[in-house]
């Protein structure tokens, strides 16, 4: 305990001592969460949409007009046929079109039900996303206010061209939170194994009657404790920065970072053996977890869409669970009962990477 | 008197592959002397301290330091041996002090214990003023000796020290092994690599390492009538021409 107690110690001093570390530490979330998180949320002013208006009747230049008083569109009607849509969209300017069916006024008058069509160019599928929710909320004001209370009254076709899968914009936030989390974790206790190697007293170590589970946790227990440091303060920028709603138990969602962020340095530990050198170490973590876990955690990319063989592969990608996890816990505000299997998932991993980590480290001595 | 033996190593064999780094070597280290282990660059002396120091398990062979066997009893091993290596790895962003702490720490030294040996050693060293500077901005040569004083600190039954002066000019070299003797008074047995010829002529006993293998061994004055020559330089270029 005391020979413990005396390498936490030296971890700590070069912690406040290692400016590169500190920055890395406090920055670089920081900076990344922000930079991530604007580019991502994209406020719409005098978008430009196409309104396709087969029906011209009374209801349907309401309906227009509505969407001109809105100010957050600008409306070009220069055309009666749905054909010049695909022209329009390849032009690029245009990011959705919406389609006003020739029965629009008979259908709502006659049925209490009338149908709008909108079409999205899907190539920039966040910024259609938000057209489109803003363009609903539109849509939703005109049935209040015309008496049609119900909202089955108008029925919205949403058609996403040449993406047809698409995610919430929700999911970003999260996204982010947790790639951020890993890839400073990771980076951390990869990259201080890695510099006592450089400098060689890794093998002073090694002589030293210090067990490696002794040095593996001495390395992880001092990077933890800053990792939640960092995890709070990225928790703190996605709830009031960027309003992310926090809907569930804060003593849950404590609890899951602590699993991710334990699972996320010890990965870091088993990169730093094969790594020699603090920049090897370094990008690494940075490439080799990057990308991997932004393509596959389900992060951008839905992995419904994948390939089986990427499907599977997703599954060992710690950050895949964890996004799903963090998403329940804030947005659905669901308790331990609906997400067992994804911290169970989490726990398993961490433990395969710890046993694997301290068979490669001895390995090492062989 | 009966030489009571710290080190004793038969047939230790160390293999990469079909490569053999260290080859059936055999011999044997007494209590309170200074063992030379020279060799050129590569002929396989920092594997053979590697597997002394319980760092690497042999391929073949066997052998015991300080009593305690080099493949079974490593735990009780490394509690017993100093190690120091030629990178004189010391944690440059702490100070001299820390550095003595953690090391201290590591081998479970109490506090006072710690405390003693510090000012024992900075005594020695003549230190006292630098012991909260910075081992980044300590000489090499200082660092070196710093090095040195950190590796024996737990008064280890053994000491090995893995080319401890390469990069040192010859003034500190000469400083260096002032400090060795230093050692050996306190009853402590030194075992040292090198591969300056010259170095030789500190250390009680000699032995010449060549491709892995151990070519010859004894004292000083028993090589040079052995092969018929001035100095440990003529000895070695003779064994190396076979």
């Amino acid at each position: 305990m005391k020979t413990f107690f005396a390498f936490v110690n030296k971890e700590f001093k070069h912690i406040f001592r290692d400016r590169r570390t500190l920055i890395i530490l406090f920055g670089m979330p920081i900076v990344l969460v922000v930079l991530f998180g604007f580019a991502i949320t994209t406020e719409i002013n005098n978008a430009k949409i196409q309104v396709v208006d087969l029906a011209n009747d009374v209801y349907s230049t309401k309906l227009i007009n509505k969407i001109k008083a809105s100010g957050y569109f600008s409306v070009k009607e220069d055309t009666k046929n749905i054909n010049d849509i695909e022209r329009i969209f390849q032009d690029g300017k245009v990011k959705l079109a919406v389609v006003i069916p020739q029965s629009f006024s008979k259908d709502l008058i006659n049925t209490n039900y009338a149908q709008i069509q909108i079409i999205t160019d899907a190539t920039d599928p966040n910024t259609s996303n938000i057209i489109t929710s803003y363009l609903s909320a539109v849509f939703k004001q005109f049935e209040m206010e015309e008496g049609y209370t119900l909202s089955t009254n108008l029925e919205i076709n949403t058609r996403m061209k040449y993406n047809p899968l698409n995610k919430s914009v929700y999911m970003f936030v999260p996204g982010v939170m947790t790639i951020i989390l890993m890839l400073v974790s990771a980076m951390m206790t990869s990259i201080t194994v890695a510099r006592e190697k450089e400098l060689g007293t890794m093998e002073i170590l090694l002589v030293s009657p210090l067990k490696p589970s002794i040095i593996i946790l001495g390395k992880i227990v001092p990077y933890l404790v800053l990792s939640l440091i960092n995890a709070m303060t990225i928790l703190l920028l996605g709830l009031f920065v960027f309003d992310m709603p926090m809907l569930g138990s804060y003593l849950l969602l404590f609890t899951e970072i602590f699993i991710f962020v334990l699972a996320s340095l010890i990965l870091g530990l088993l990169i730093s053996t094969v790594s020699n050198s603090q920049q090897t170490a370094m990008l690494l973590s940075l490439m080799g977890l990057m990308l991997p876990t932004i393509l596959l955690s389900g992060f951008i990319f839905p992995i419904s869409s994948m390939p089986k063989i990427l499907q599977y592969t997703s599954d060992i990608i710690p950050a895949k669970w964890f996004i799903i996890i963090i998403k329940s816990v804030m947005l659905k505000g669901v308790g331990i009962t609906y997400i067992w299997k994804e911290t169970l998932i989490l726990i398993g991993i961490a433990i395969f990477l710890l046993v694997l980590t301290i068979k490669k480290f001895k390995v090492r001595l062989e | 008197m009966e030489k009571e033996t710290v080190i004793e190593v038969k047939n230790l064999t160390k293999a990469y592959g079909a490569f053999k780094a260290v080859n059936d070597i055999s011999f044997e280290v007494y209590k309170g002397e200074i063992f030379g282990f020279l060799g050129a660059n590569g002929a396989g002396k920092t594997t053979a301290i590697k597997m002394l120091t319980g760092i690497i398990t042999s391929t073949s062979g066997d052998g015991s330091v300080a009593g305690y066997n080099i493949n079974k009893q490593r735990d009780k091993l490394k509690e017993n041996i100093g190690y120091m290596s030629q990178k004189f790895s010391l944690y440059e962003d702490l100070t001299l002090m820390e550095n003595v702490e953690f090391y201290g720490g590591i081998y479970g030294l109490s506090k006072k214990q710690i405390i003693d040996k510090a000012t024992l050693m900075l005594d020695r060293l003549h230190m006292n003023h630098i012991k909260d500077t910075l081992i980044s901005d300590i000489p090499l040569g200082w660092k070196q000796k710093i090095a040195f004083s950190v590796a024996i600190i737990h008064d280890p039954k053994i000491v090995f020290l893995d080319e401890p002066t390469s990069g040192v000019d010859p003034i500190t070299r000469r400083q260096f092994w002032d400090l060795i003797y230093q050692a050996v008074e306190d009853g402590i047995t030194v075992f040292v690599t090198t591969h300056y010829m010259d170095e030789a002529e500190y250390c009680d006993r000699i032995s010449m390492m060549v491709d892995g293998e151990i070519y010859a061994i004894g004292s000083l004055q028993y090589l040079l009538n052995k092969y018929d020559s001035k100095t440990m330089d003529e000895v070695f270029i003779k064994i190396a021409r076979g």
